[in-house]
């Protein structure tokens, strides 16, 4: 059970005053119940007041064979009295339950953290699994590391003897065992998980008592036993945060409810097209509980089948809302261009992950920009947002809706895989902050007869929904006459429409005006990022201007079109860094708009960027 | 069968011009789809439909030219895709009319899952297939239901290919409405009462003469000449007799299959006949996989046995989940896992008794 314990240096060692910020990872088999262990020590660490981030970061097989090291799930999770935007770069502490969760993830460790191991795993067949040739925990090779391990499965198996489970059942309850010790490590309430099982478990009693049992003594087991390690509980203060309703939301969530808020605003019933993909379906599953809101979800046949759907329900007069991820995405070109062509509302969701083709199903990517901006035939603009945060997401989702209506036209929303299952704390808002920007169709002919692509003061047509009296007409892919929309070949017509969508599109950014986050309007060094991008940026730029450097903080929304002062904001600092989770497409398409020189940083390792690497980038820029 | 839907919608009063558009129709001419276009307009004012709740949807190719000349709403959408569309249009209204246009190369090869989807869902529509056994708009290259051997620009030596049974495909997906009919029939006003009267979807087959890339290829019953041999007009409850009553089609115990018997002064029971039950989908199996050649050729109603359809499926069930919901923002935006925080310590806000209970702020 006792292990060897190195010089502690950690932020966790006893002598160690409080830290600001703590991260913690959980890792274990894909079967261990980590994402549970992680999303109920989040809301713990939310309710003891701690702003906080997290990171999910789980294999692509469903049940990958047990032990092995691409079956590793992880849950990574940041909070602190102050401001966390990131869900960290490195761990303080690791919590390892078996061999390949430890060997991949231990070097993400910082030096001197803690490792806390179930060494009851750490048996031969598990350690020929992940490829050890022999005992880390008694080899000596973690000695950079504090450790802790005890026989993790043996203490819970005791624990839940009374309650008469099998021996596999009862080894279930290790995730609950670990949460315990890991509650008892920073002093927080067991209550709120307690209330969780038992509602969880709430036809199988048997088991809500055996879970509890097996929390309540891995805490105990933090207070009373002789740890190998003198580790002391830490109890972080609560972070700084405006009074009020708050609540962990993930961006999946937040999209939903966004969308659901959006179609409300506008007046609409909503229609949601889908067809399932890692990591877009958790918003189909969302919308298909929320019925009441007037919202209709249809599982179509493939994502070609899903947006056609959904532009049919657009046309009849719905919100239609299709989500897909990168493979899905491409499916559905040839439809948005009819959407484009029938400028007709449509919300497209896009939660990026790793590509090309099939890629990296489970992990991060924001490669998806060319794709938003550029990626149909013709000439099919088509305006984009991209969500930061978690929390951000709702409201980029209703600025989507509001675009979308106003100007009849399908606009992209670009998320990612990240965003799409991180969890963050969220000031709930205040609905009544929200202006509506009610839907209007046509419903009698207007003066000079009924024209379908006549346009108003923002090129948008008028909406007409089959069902009107007077107002039959008839609508497609084929070029359409100006005003009239009747089909047209002749080339003058094509290029007045072209321009014309082109226009309406551009339109868009009339108004929309682009702030910094942190940081000067001119300076020298500006660092742009989209997306989710935002938490390591934000921090980076921070610690830099901590040490003095003259650096800023710009975070783009609207994506396509850019907003109208953009080029001059970024023509006034003397470098501009553009941090992407791709190859560089926000880079590109700002050196295409404005002639500036925007410097590259990439990363397209499936992984958010750590702050060191941006806040190295910056140095560098600015040495 | 079922012809509760007419009974239940308003009839309105029009007549075939009320459904004729200015455009000008650009088909070649003497293409077979003037003649479906025409029946169609015919029949429209037969059913009292309304122009303004009728959407005709299509995909893409000749055939799927047609909405532009319906005096109605109408979608030319992309290729293969109308059905989805289409699925959108009725789920976002379910009292629209919507009829679907396609080809036999929009709806059986791009759009073949789309077909089968919106049969197996039984979406409340009809779809007219125009099968002209060749891609036209394109100019002329074989298709999925071309016969083997069909010479085109992408096959000069003749394609290789099985070709599909549009009606077979439609059963095997579920279909509960099965009729075929050809562009200059006179029967096919009678045919498309009984897929606009079916409730679910409706799938009609219609021979169209491609008069230009593949003409006559309907000819062995379409003409004049072939029709008493090479017709076989199924009617529910009449006995499956053709040849001008001098032959029928019995079932071949031993084989279990269909057999042509000859009938003679007219006694067809002796014959063993079989009368037409639109309701036995056993018989409308073996009606579309009969052969022609050595078979007439089965048009009329050959299978219609309404199941509930999709669209009321759906508006039934989100009514049942929104029953006795009333959808607040608020709260659905203060749900799950919250805490309130104030110039004290953080607490749950389930115990503060503030959980989904409203506004709070
Ligand atoms: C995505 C896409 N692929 C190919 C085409 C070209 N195309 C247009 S119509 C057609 C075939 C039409 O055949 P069918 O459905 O039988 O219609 P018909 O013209 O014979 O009435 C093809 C291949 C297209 N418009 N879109
Ligand atoms: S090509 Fe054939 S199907 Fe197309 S319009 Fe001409 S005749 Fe009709
Ligand atoms: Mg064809």
């Amino acid at each position: 059970m006792a292990s060897a314990a190195s010089q502690s240096t950690a932020p966790l060692a006893s002598d160690e005053t409080v830290p600001e910020a703590v991260v913690v990872r959980f890792a274990g088999d894909s079967g261990d119940g980590m994402q549970l262990t992680g999303g109920q020590f989040t809301l713990s660490t939310a309710l003891a007041g701690n702003d906080l981030a997290t990171f999910p970061d789980f294999p692509a097989e469903i049940r990958a064979p047990q032990g092995t090291l691409f079956g590793v799930s992880a849950f990574q999770i940041n909070f602190g009295s102050s401001d966390i935007t990131t869900a960290g770069d490195a761990p303080d502490i690791l919590i390892a339950m078996n061999p390949a969760a430890l060997k991949t993830n231990v070097t993400d460790l910082k030096a001197g953290g803690l490792i806390i191991a179930d060494s009851g795993e750490f048996n031969d067949r598990n350690l020929a699994k992940a490829k050890y040739e022999s005992n880390p925990l008694q080899d000596g090779s973690l000695a950079r590391w504090q450790l802790l391990s005890f026989d993790i499965s043996a203490l819970t198996l005791e624990s839940v003897k009374p309650f008469g489970l099998g021996n596999k059942e009862a080894l279930r309850c290790k995730n609950m065992w670990t949460l315990g010790l890991a509650l008892w490590l920073f002093d927080r309430s067991r209550e709120p998980i307690v209330d969780w099982l038992k509602a969880k478990f709430a036809k199988a009693p048997e088991l809500a008592d055996a879970n509890i049992a097996a929390l309540n003594a891995g805490h105990a087991y933090g207070e009373t036993a002789e740890l190998a390690v003198p580790v002391k509980q830490l109890h972080l203060p609560p972070a700084p945060a405006p009074e009020g309703l708050y609540r962990t939301v993930t961006g999946a969530e937040a999209i939903s409810l966004g969308l659901v808020a959006g179609a409300q605003l506008a007046g609409l019933p909503m229609f949601f097209g889908g067809y399932p993909i890692t990591p877009a379906s958790a918003i189909l599953h969302h919308l298909s509980r929320l019925k009441e809101f007037g919202v209709t979800t249809f599982q179509a046949e493939d994502e070609i089948a899903a947006i056609a759907s959904a532009i049919g329900a657009s046309y009849a007069g719905s919100l239609g809302v299709t989500s897909s991820s990168g493979p899905g995405i491409a499916l559905k070109g040839e439809a948005m261009g009819l959407a484009i062509m029938t400028e007709l509302p449509l919300i497209i969701v896009n939660s990026q992950r790793g590509g090309p083709s099939t890629g990296l199903p489970t992990k991060t990517e924001q490669s998806d920009l060319y794709q938003a901006v550029y990626g149909r035939n013709g000439d099919a603009p088509m305006p984009v947002l991209a969500a930061r945060s978690p929390a951000d997401a709702f409201d980029v989702a209703i600025e989507a809706v509001r675009i979308a209506i106003e100007y009849m036209t399908p606009v992209m929303l670009l998320t990612d895989g990240y965003i799409a299952n991180a969890a963050e704390p969220w000031h709930v808002p205040d609905m009544s902050t929200y202006a509506p920007f009610k839907a209007k169709f046509l419903e009698t002919i207007p003066e000079g007869g009924l024209k379908p692509f006549a346009r108003n003061e923002k090129l948008a047509r008028p909406w007409i929904k089959p069902g009107t009296p007077d107002l039959m007409h008839r609508i497609g892919g084929i070029e359409k006459e100006v005003n009239t929309g009747h089909i047209n070949y002749e080339p003058a017509n094509h290029q007045a429409m072209t321009e014309l969508r082109r226009d309406k599109v551009l339109g868009v950014a009339r108004g929309i005006r682009q702030g910094v986050e942190i940081g000067e309007e001119t300076g020298k060094l500006a660092v742009v990022g989209w997306g989710s991008t935002f938490g390591p940026i934000h921090q980076a730029v921070r610690r830099a201007r901590r040490k003095g450097h003259d650096v800023a903080h710009i975070h783009i929304r609207h994506i396509w079109p850019l907003p109208e002062n953009l080029g001059d904001l970024l023509k006034g600092y003397d470098q501009i860094l553009v941090p992407e989770m791709n190859t560089g497409q926000l880079k590109t398409v700002l050196r295409d708009q404005y002639l500036v020189d925007a410097r590259p940083l990439n990363k397209i390792s499936g992984q958010p960027f750590r702050i060191a690497e941006i806040e190295a980038a910056i140095e560098g820029m600015l040495a | 069968m079922n012809d509760m839907t007419t009974l239940t919608k308003p009839r309105v009063e029009t007549v075939l011009k009320d459904w004729e558009t200015d455009q000008e129709v650009r088909w070649c001419p003497g293409c077979g789809d003037y003649a479906i276009l025409k029946a169609v307009q015919r029949t429209l004012p037969m059913l009292g439909a309304d122009p303004k709740n009728t959407v005709f949807v299509s995909g893409i190719g000749c055939s799927s030219r047609f909405p532009y000349y319906v005096e109605s709403y109408g979608f030319h959408t992309i290729h293969g895709r109308a059905p989805a569309v289409a699925t959108g249009v009725k789920l976002a209204n379910p009292e629209l009319d919507v009829w679907i246009v396609t080809g036999d190369g929009d709806g059986l090869s791009i759009g073949g899952n789309h077909t089968m989807h919106i049969l197996r869902r039984n979406l409340d529509c009809q779809i007219l297939l125009f099968n002209n056994e060749i891609y036209g708009l394109t100019k002329g290259q074989y298709s999925p239901t071309s016969r083997a051997g069909t010479r085109s620009p992408s096959s000069p030596a003749g394609s290789v290919d099985h070709p599909a049974k549009p009606a077979a495909f439609a059963l095997g997906s579920g279909a509960r409405f099965i009729a075929r009919a050809y562009d200059v029939a006179k029967q096919l006003s009678d045919v498309l009462i009984a897929a606009y009267n079916h409730k679910g979807a409706a799938f009609v087959e219609i021979f169209q003469n491609c008069i230009v890339y593949n003409k006559d290829v309907f000819a062995d019953f379409t003409e004049k000449k072939n029709a008493d041999d090479g017709q076989l007009w199924v009617e529910n409850g009449k006995p499956m007799l053709f040849g001008k009553g001098t032959k029928g089609i019995a079932l071949d115990r031993e084989a279990l299959a269909l057999k042509v018997v000859d009938v003679t002064d007219g006694d067809w029971q002796a014959a063993g006949v079989i009368i037409h039950d639109v309701t036995n989908r056993s018989v409308a199996h073996m009606l579309v996989e009969m052969p022609f050649g050595s078979f007439p050729m089965a048009l009329g109603v050959l299978y219609d046995d309404p199941a509930s359809s999709f669209e009321e499926a759906v508006v039934e069930q989100n009514a049942r989940l929104a029953a006795g919901k009333t959808p607040d923002l608020q709260k659905l935006v203060s749900q799950g896992q919250t805490w309130i925080v104030s110039a004290g310590p953080a607490t749950d806000a389930a115990e503060a008794g503030s959980a989904g209970s409203g506004p709070e702020l």
